[in-house]
């Protein structure tokens, strides 16, 4: 599966639209890593169990993406786009979409 | 009194080692961006050159979660009653953000030029419900890395 941020694949060419993708999911860390964050927020500095936690999760949600745009018979997702929303404390939501195409 | 030695004790804590690591963070941003100098990073989509022959693109993305120290979140909370430049949050967002397109170029080893380079910040973590402070941020950065085909595999010619 080809990703890009761009309208089209550089070096091929567009041959059938299928729309929009997404992908979402929520995640928060155990309650250890929201200690460990809040005394990091004491000197400041990478919060790195959060910074994990969002790694992580993105990955899942491209991974859904991914997975609905294969069921359509696509090979590449363009103009993909991210958004993150904080849902509740230590929790966040990483949103991505994009539109699925079969290049050539 | 015991609240004031506590609240003192943090705000000392804070203002050194913040000091310290933000030094440390800002002297390693400028060397790794001198090396990946080579790299491009465009906002642009069609920074590509008219003659070039794409062997590949894909997406790639980087991201940071940052926070700032107690002594600027108090300083911060200072200025918000005089109004102003709030410098502290300027510096914690700047540096997120280079660290994010940092690590972007970093996991684009290997390409030409990144093009439709995105940044986005969003607050996260505990205070990110609260209105008063802005405790933690995250600033992703994420782009389109395209390698180009090597002809005849010269080094340093480009078609």
């Amino acid at each position: 599966m080809l990703l890009t941020n761009v309208e089209s694949v550089p070096g091929k060419t567009i041959a059938e639209h299928f729309g929009l993708v997404s992908g979402s999911t929520v995640r928060a860390k155990h309650i250890g890593r929201d200690i460990a964050a809040s005394f990091k927020n004491i000197v400041g500095g990478e919060l790195k169990g959060y910074t994990e936690l969002l790694q992580e999760s993105r990955d899942q949600s491209i991974q859904r993406m991914i997975e609905q745009a294969k069921e359509l018979g696509a090979n590449a997702i363009l103009n993909v786009r991210f958004a993150t929303s904080a849902v509740a404390q230590g929790a966040s939501e990483l949103y991505v979409y994009g539109t699925a195409v079969r290049v050539e | 009194m015991e609240q004031l030695i506590i609240f003192i004790a943090l705000i000392v804590l804070g203002y050194t080692a913040g000091t310290i690591a933000e030094r440390n963070h800002y002297k390693s941003i400028k060397t790794r961006e001198h090396k990946l100098l080579s790299l491009p990073a465009c906002t642009i989509k069609n920074a590509l050159y008219n003659d070039a022959q794409v062997d590949k693109a894909h997406l790639v993305s980087g991201s940071v979660v940052v926070s700032v120290d107690y002594f600027k979140r108090f300083l911060a909370g200072l200025r918000n009653l005089l109004g102003g430049e709030l410098v502290s949050y300027e510096t914690l967002l700047d540096r997120a953000r280079r660290e994010a397109v940092l690590r972007m170029k970093e996991a684009a080893k290997g390409a030409d030029i990144i093009i439709s380079l995105r940044i986005e910040t969003s607050s996260i973590g505990q205070s990110a419900n609260r209105r008063q402070s802005l405790g933690s941020i995250e600033a992703i950065a994420y782009g389109t890395a395209v390698t180009y085909k090597k002809v005849n595999e010269i080094p340093g010619k480009r078609t």
